[in-house]
């Protein structure tokens, strides 16, 4: 966590020594951009498998195995998209082992989310130990500042092509629910597993496929960590974006554009402290720090209520019970 | 009749149990190809474990030593289990309790007598522990929050908390490396068990594990309590105040929790800092489910578990395997235990082992 705000700093401090105060919401913005993406992808994912009704907390480890896979594929290849590739593939497998355990009989899926997390976690510090000092082609980014002459604007406002992605990804998600076959399938054995099987779909199947789908962007989301910002391959890589995905998604109330605002607003209260900090306020760093967790809590709050289930949740899912 | 029921118990109890280590036998295989596929000996690893864990008194000693917070984490998420919770916040109650000990304990010494300062830095720490946990709890039964989720976001902003107070306002200005509050005076530190070399809180983490058995299993709390696991529509119904048992049991998990705090500070590091989130929290989850959420069995597993982090550092030098070798075995034991819940249950005793029906 500290290395990466530490990086974010030392890029923010530039826009803030050139622009003063008034480079605070600006940082913020770069902040929120550059750091929102991972949340974007994990937030996608996590959409996509609490939809089909189940909720995997492992995405976690979908992430850091994603981030390894993609900086050792990226390392070896010398192609950064062969490693986005690979944090897909092995990100799809960290959630191939979650669907299969969660469909055995009374196997709690939370818990399991919380195993493939610490499994995930562990593997990839395992494994990661030879890639610690290495270096990896990274991701090209779209500069989105060409209008301004300044090169602190310029290079705040750089952004990954991955971001570009997740941007597009979210709308065509809406569509996928709303007018596919397998967008209403996925959405039938989420609300009502009954009626899938009556209809003829295998409930376990699919939800096996969402959780691999969805764990595959969460990998992807780890490619982005270790392929382009903070970028490297180090143990505090994650600061637990896919952990957020639960709380993300209810916040976006199961909308996969809401997902896409929410991952902005995490972004942007992820990077309030090291904004304020480059202008000299180092006062409740760790505090602002935690802005994204105090906010997803005050919203679950306000938007909870005991007497009724979360609009827009899925039937099927524990959490929302 | 008594031999009879004595029986039956330690049917159950054995019946019970059989998941679990077929569970942690399947990880121990699992592990090992894991291993061979690397061409390491699985063997030397295992070996290396048992030395570094139980294969003398000192490392036995610095097993239970370890064992002793996550008894306490475990039992966080074992009671609160009992009532269909999954909690997973006993390290921000850990983090929390530990920093309360810590301010209360520098209130109290010097005008208190050294055991009057440690009973009221134990307390500090079990209150705030269960007031965090408590929290959740309340915003569980009154906003219907989930309490994985809350608990989760409450550990972010207890260790955000405990980073802001000691690198600011309670940071005593001669620790540098890492913030700290001022440390505890050498008398209000909890002392060893005579003849070893481990502290007191391990004693205070196996009587809570006894306490918890006996509340959850011999009163009416805990009686209330698994009723609302079961059916909570059927508990409200039958005039269970599901609030208060909720609540309750929260806040106890929480102490718990926030007393492993506590006996960390004033057992092991003399101040509250941030290398108080270490894991504790995360591990007892894992012994809990091991466990099967039982409070006795919770014991040994946290010696097991203690045991197993204990000797990561021998096996990390012996063997020149990275640190993070062991918490693959972690991972991978902890899927194969929750897989395991699936056979629960299914499994037959042999024949001679049952008793005849209706004796």
């Amino acid at each position: 966590m500290e290395e990466q705000t530490d990086v974010l700093q030392e890029q923010l401090t530039g826009v803030a020594e050139a622009l003063g105060w008034w480079g605070v919401p600006l940082a913020i913005l770069a902040g929120a951009i550059r750091a929102s993406t991972p949340f974007l992808f994990v937030a996608l994912g996590e959409c996509l498998t609490e939809r089909s009704g189940r909720i995997n907390l492992g995405l976690e480890g979908g992430l850091v195995m994603g981030a390894l896979a993609g900086f050792a594929f990226s390392h070896i290849t010398g192609n950064p998209w062969a490693g986005v590739l690979m944090a897909a593939l092995v990100g799809s497998l960290m959630g191939l082992i979650h669907g299969v355990l969660c469909s055995l009989p009374r196997v709690n899926d939370i818990a399991v989310g919380i195993a493939i997390m610490l499994f995930g976690v562990g593997l990839a510090f395992y494994l990661g130990k030879p890639f610690i000092q290495e270096s990896a082609p990274r991701l090209p980014a779209v500069p989105l500042g060409f209008w301004s002459s300044s090169g602190a604007v310029q290079s705040a406002l750089s952004v990954n092509a991955l971001f570009v992605i997740g941007v597009i990804l979210a709308p065509l998600m809406v569509l996928f629910f709303r007018s596919t076959r397998w967008g209403l399938v996925v959405r039938m054995v989420g609300d009502n597993e009954e009626a899938a099987r009556a209809a003829g779909y295998s409930p376990m199947r699919v939800r096996i496929l969402a959780t691999m789908v969805g764990s595959a962007m969460a990998g992807i989301g780890g490619a982005f960590l270790s392929l382009y910002y903070p970028g490297g391959w180090s143990e505090g890589l994650s600061s637990g974006q896919g952990l957020m995905a639960v709380a993300l998604v209810i916040f976006a109330r199961w909308h996969p554009v809401y997902c896409m605002l929410a991952a902005l607003l995490f972004g942007a209260a992820g990077a309030i402290g090291p904004a304020l900090q480059s202008v000299g306020v180092s006062w409740g760093y760790y505090l602002f720090n935690a802005a994204p967790y105090v906010l997803t809590l005050v919203i679950m709050i306000i938007a909870c209520s005991r007497f009724r289930t979360l609009r827009g949740a899925p039937g099927e899912l524990s959490v929302a019970r | 009749m008594q031999a009879g029921t004595l029986f039956l118990h330690a049917r159950r109890a054995g019946s019970a149990a059989v998941p679990p280590v077929l569970a942690l036998l399947a990880a121990c295989v699992l592990f090992s190809l894991f291993l061979l596929v690397q061409g390491i000996s699985p063997s030397a690893v295992f070996g290396n474990i048992y030395d570094g864990a139980f294969g003398s008194w000192f490392s036995w000693q610095n097993s239970m030593q370890r064992a002793a917070p996550i008894m306490l984490t475990a039992l966080c998420v074992a009671i609160t289990a009992k009532l269909g919770l999954i909690v997973i916040g006993a390290e921000g109650a850990l983090v929390l309790g530990g920093l309360g000990a810590a301010l209360a304990g520098l209130a109290l010494q010097g005008w208190l007598p050294p055991l009057g300062a440690q009973v009221g830095l134990l307390l500090a720490g079990a209150v705030v522990g269960g007031l965090w946990i408590a929290l959740a709890g309340a915003l569980r039964h009154y906003r219907g929050v989930n309490e994985t989720i809350s608990t989760l976001l409450l550990t972010y902003i207890a260790i955000a908390v405990l980073n802001h107070l000691v690198e600011g306002p309670l940071r005593d200005p001669a620790s540098l490396n890492n913030p700290s509050t001022f440390p505890l005076d050498w008398n209000v530190m909890i002392g060893e068990i005579p003849g070893t070399t481990i502290h007191w809180g391990f004693g205070f983490a196996v009587v809570a594990c006894i306490v918890c058995w006996v509340l959850v299993n011999r009163t009416t709390f805990g009686f209330a309590a698994r009723m609302i696991g079961g059916n909570p529509q059927a508990a409200k119904l039958s005039g269970i105040p599901v609030g208060r048992v909720l609540l309750l049991a929260c806040g106890l998990g929480g102490a718990a929790a926030g007393l492993a705090g506590a006996v960390e500070v004033a057992a092991v590091h003399g101040a509250a800092n941030s290398s108080l989130a270490v894991g504790y929290g995360f591990t007892g989850i894992l012994v809990a489910f091991i466990a099967r959420q039982n409070a006795l069995a919770i014991i040994a597993v946290a010696i097991l578990l203690g045991g197993l982090e204990a000797s990561s550092g021998v096996v990390q030098r012996r063997m020149d395997l990275p640190d993070a070798t062991l918490v693959v075995f972690q991972g991978i034991a902890f899927l194969c235990v929750l897989a395991s819940e699936a056979i629960q249950g299914r499994l037959r005793m042999p024949q001679l082992l049952r008793p005849r029906e209706a004796v």
